[in-house]
């Protein structure tokens, strides 16, 4: 069993809520969000969202600031009432049902740990007012900092403890009340890089044990893709899509999510041709083809997006699948383990198209070639690693 | 260590100055007591005695006058901190003008004298029959003390993280019981300390009570009295009484404060060496 | 209210609602509004009220122009109030400046804690405390016939002066705690850039420090002028038949003239005269109410 440097087991034995009975109630604890719109004032934070989390998900909002997601939270969690549309947990329409009466609990952002109490009262809190009596109440604590690996800090105060340990409280004290669904709003960004990142091995080891439905909240794509089963894209308050992580990354259903997520290269240009699922546009640089995964006709203007680890330096004669760019090299960062390569067109017209230069990323395999700025670079991507959707807003970097 | 320039010593020998007119007085007053004089004055010093704390202790009236201030004061801190941590709730959830508005007409007694909240409470109550007397005076002293109590709390209160109350909430916790186990030990500290400043404030209380007491007398109100008929240094003893305790409190305070500070330091400083210990480890 | 209702609930937010309605309804705005309706009727007795002789009168006002003598000692009282909180606001400055600015925090916290005992003794105490050292065989006549700076001892206790000496000395940490409160904030740097770029040190205070403190200088005022004008221990006490204050004229038409409603008007205009100084304080200073009632 591997343990993190908190002594806290990843690996967790034999324990799945996808299996056995357990699968059947869990299923009844879907999360369901129909046609919900949030207002305040002139300002829509949340437009027409319908989406259905499963029991037992690990589910991610990801979005920049402001997109919406806290408020979805904040609905969920009953301090927000939706203007229009219902929430359900478990069937159950949770309208005018208090955030002390749904089965939900919320990781905050700034933690929210009681200071002046101690750490196994702040974690019993929920069991206190439940009127659990003080003996009980002790017992699941101390069960709840062993699951943390917080074992001797009961009496501390929270003022006492780390940025993780606090953290870890946090959990625990959301855990004691056995929430069906939990709710973290970016509960790592107040931690440093590398506790970050054992933070997330953690999360996602707790949830699995546990078999709660965890809905978390983030702008950092990192803890979204690595975490969750599914996340959901959010841009000024509309989802912008909603999949597995790799499907985000790789099948981009908007041009924000191809852009928010990961890096990219941007192609605009006009639709030529339409062939089944897929698409050819015509750009500075030539005609491109990729595929067609919302189905742009011919003659609409559309983006054509490929990720700079697919590009690659092509010697002589492409293939006919394979697109082709003639590009100068502008500079070369070199980050280690692969280095980005930044090229500009040869008539400088074609990149400014789009906005942006095009980045090509080439892993340090042993096969790097020695490249001087300047030099003219045949660029070459295949077809199917370009997606070409309608035009539309792209992510601000 | 940086070189005192002229202005600073001078500003220095002002300070200690100032420092001496402030308690030269009350030196004299306190030293007056132990003077056999019969006026209470240390210039001539007539001899050493202390029989006048003996005449303050016979004195059937200062008893009194101490029963009813203390009386006054303990129904004006049962009347005040509570209706001053209301006011001071009731103010966070206003906003903008209404708040302004609200926020105006609650400070408005401290910014109104005395002797006018004396006297509009006489009035108004005698209007609805009720006499003037302690109650009274508890009334009109706790008319402004509310006040004091409500800027205290409301002090404390802008620095509460009301996602404290949320998680309350989330974790299952009803408004009431979120009240008494999150945001009263929160407000703990201001609420004492504002039940004490009424205490005192009610205490010393002169301008209203004059006006509101009728033929009552709270200690206050006695040492006016013999100071202008009837002065013996009884009422120095009775001061340097006061001055004394109130000395004592104030060290205790400190005392308390700095205990506090030590903790609050300690704390900190174990979540940092956790902090580092934890970095290097990951 | 609603957002009140969703935080604390119903029962809490009812509670909050009706003990800040009874305090300032009960004990604040109808006293007061009592008080000035009792100033504009005639001064009658129990059974004539509501009658037919109870009308609407300005008498009431008119009495302290009439009256030669009221009308000196109101506006010795101004004249008195102003002088005290103009001392006091001079002696207080540098206190204020030295320990927000250049006393270390420690000092700083030891220096307050010094002060504040003071400030906590009683009000009719710290009068007393210059009843006995002006007393006509006092320590202060005694003192000076030491050092035969006088030949023989001096009547303090008559006229204005002592009445001014008590109340610089029972009021003048209302004007120190508010200024130190303003300045504690000025950041430092500020006085340290002015001195660099070579600004006397009467140019700095004028255009760095005070511009600054000001809010903390008009409540000073604001208190210091109030407590004074209104204040009745201290010219009871210190003062004499011929350095009479105002409010012992109100005190004397509330139990000695049993005169309610002239009591009331003379209370009235008292209260005006401490919002008129308000108000000009507040353009004088350009400070709004809500950096005053902090």
């Amino acid at each position: 069993m591997a343990r993190s440097p908190f002594g806290f087991p990843l690996q967790l034995s034999g324990c799945n809520s996808y299996q056995g009975a357990d699968y059947r109630i869990a299923m009844s604890q879907d999360i369901q969000l129909d046609r919900v719109t949030m207002r305040f004032g002139d300002f829509v934070a949340v437009k027409d969202v319908s989406l259905t989390i499963h029991a037992g998900e690990f589910f991610s909002f990801l979005g920049p600031s402001g997109c919406g997601k806290t408020t979805i939270l904040r609905m969920v969690s009953g301090f927000n009432e939706p203007s229009e549309g219902v929430i359900r947990i478990g069937g159950q329409d949770m309208a005018g049902i208090g955030p002390n009466k749904r089965p939900t609990a919320l990781i905050f952002q700034n933690l929210a740990l009681f200071p002046l109490m101690t750490v196994w009262e702040n974690i019993a809190f929920g069991l206190e007012v439940r009127g659990v009596p003080k003996a009980k109440r002790r017992k699941r604590a101390e069960e709840l900092l062993d699951l943390i690996a917080l074992s001797g800090a009961a009496e501390k105060r929270v003022s006492e403890l780390s940025g993780g340990q606090r953290q870890r409280v946090a959990i625990a004290r959301a855990l004691a009340v056995e929430p069906k669904v939990m709710l973290l709003d970016e509960p790592l960004s107040a931690l440093d890089l590398k506790l970050r990142q054992h933070m997330r091995a953690e999360l996602r080891a707790i949830q699995r044990r546990t078999g709660v439905t965890f809905i978390y909240i983030t702008h950092d794509q990192g803890e979204a893709l690595t975490m969750s089963d599914r996340v959901a894209v959010m841009s000024q308050g509309v989802i912008q899509q909603i999949s597995k992580s790799a499907e985000i990354y790789n099948d981009p259903a908007t041009p924000f999510v191809a852009t928010f997520v990961g890096e990219n290269n941007v192609f605009r240009g006009q639709v030529k041709a339409v062939d089944g699922d897929w698409a050819t546009i015509e750009t500075g640089h030539g005609q491109l083809r990729g595929r067609n995964r919302n189905g742009v006709k011919v003659g609409e203007t559309a983006l054509l997006f490929a990720r700079p680890e697919r590009l690659n330096l092509v010697n002589g004669d492409a293939g006919a699948e394979m697109n082709r760019l003639d590009l100068t090299l502008g500079h070369v960062d070199f980050e280690g383990s692969f280095a980005n390569l930044f090229l500009r067109s040869g008539d400088s017209q074609a990149g400014e198209q789009a906005g942006r230069g095009v980045i090509m990323q080439m892993s340090n395999d042993g096969g790097l070639p020695r490249l001087v700025p300047g030099e003219k670079l045949p660029v070459g991507f295949a077809a199917e690693d370009a997606v070409i959707l309608a035009d539309g807003p792209l992510a601000a970097h | 260590m940086h070189r005192r320039s002229g202005s600073e010593i001078l500003l220095n020998i002002y300070l200690w100055v100032f420092l001496f007119y402030l308690f030269l007085p009350l030196i004299v007053m306190g030293a007056a007591t132990f003077n056999s004089s019969r006026f209470p004055t240390v210039t001539p010093w007539l001899g050493t005695t202390l029989k006048w704390f003996g005449e303050l202790a016979a004195d059937d009236r200062m008893w009194d006058g101490l029963i009813s201030s203390l009386g006054v004061g303990i129904a004006v801190v049962v009347i005040s901190v509570p209706v001053g941590l209301g006011a001071a709730l009731l103010l966070t959830g206003l906003k903008g003008k209404s708040r302004t508005f609200v926020y105006g007409v609650m400070v408005s007694p401290l910014l109104t004298p005395g002797v006018i909240i004396g006297i509009s409470t006489l009035v108004f109550w005698d209007r609805l029959g009720v006499g003037p007397g302690l109650h009274l005076a508890t009334l009109g002293q706790c008319s402004f003390i509310i006040a004091y109590v409500m800027l205290m709390v409301l002090a404390r209160l802008q620095r509460f993280d009301a996602t404290l109350e949320e998680a309350g909430l989330d974790l299952g916790a009803s408004h009431a019981q979120v009240f008494r186990r999150v945001l009263l030990p929160y407000l703990k500290p201001s609420l004492i300390a504002a039940a004490v400043l009424a205490f005192f404030q009610s205490f010393e209380n002169y301008n209203t009570t004059l006006f509101t007491r009728g033929l009552d007398t709270t200690l206050t109100v006695y040492i006016a009295s013999k100071v202008r008929t009837g002065l013996t240094p009884a009422v120095n003893a009775l001061a340097l009484i006061l001055i004394s305790i109130t000395i004592l409190g104030a060290i205790g305070y400190e005392i308390l404060r700095r205990r506090e500070q030590a903790r609050d330091l300690a704390a900190k400083r174990r979540a940092a060496e956790t902090e580092r210990r934890e970095t290097q480890l990951a | 209210m609603k957002d009140l209702v969703k935080r604390y609930g119903l029962m809490l937010t009812s509670y909050m609602v009706v003990a800040s309605l009874v305090w300032i309804v009960l004990l604040v705005i109808l006293p007061y509004f009592m008080m000035v309706n009792y100033s504009f009727r005639p001064n009658l007795v129990a059974a004539d009220i509501g009658g037919p002789l109870d009308h609407y009168t300005i008498d009431n006002y008119i009495t302290l122009f009439q009256n030669q003598v009221h009308f000196h000692v109101f506006l010795n009282t101004i004249w008195g109030g102003a002088l005290v909180t103009f001392i006091c606001l001079c002696v207080c400055y540098p206190i204020a400046y030295h320990l927000a600015k250049v006393a270390t925090p420690q000092r700083a916290a030891f220096l307050l804690l010094l002060l504040v005992i003071p400030f906590w003794i009683n009000e009719i105490l710290r009068t007393f405390a210059w009843f006995i050292i002006l007393a006509y065989q006092g320590p202060l006549n005694a003192f000076l016939k030491f050092f035969h700076i006088i030949d023989k001892p001096i009547r303090y206790l008559s006229g204005n002066g002592a009445v001014m000496v008590g109340m610089v000395y029972a009021f003048i940490l209302f004007m120190v705690f508010p200024i130190y409160n303003a300045m504690e904030s000025l950041d430092k740097n500020q006085v340290e850039a002015a001195r660099d770029l070579g600004a006397p040190t009467w140019r700095i205070h004028w255009r760095v420090v005070i511009p600054h403190a000001k809010p903390g200088i008009a409540v000073g005022c604001i208190m210091t002028f109030m407590l004074a004008v209104s204040s009745y221990a201290v010219p009871s006490i210190l003062g004499s038949t011929n350095s009479r204050w105002f409010t012992e004229i109100i005190y004397q038409w509330f139990f000695e003239g049993q005169n309610w409603p002239q009591g009331s008007a003379y209370a009235f205009i008292l209260l005006l005269l401490c919002i008129i100084f308000i108000l000009v304080m507040m353009r004088v200073f350009k400070v709004g109410l809500t950096d005053i009632a902090k």
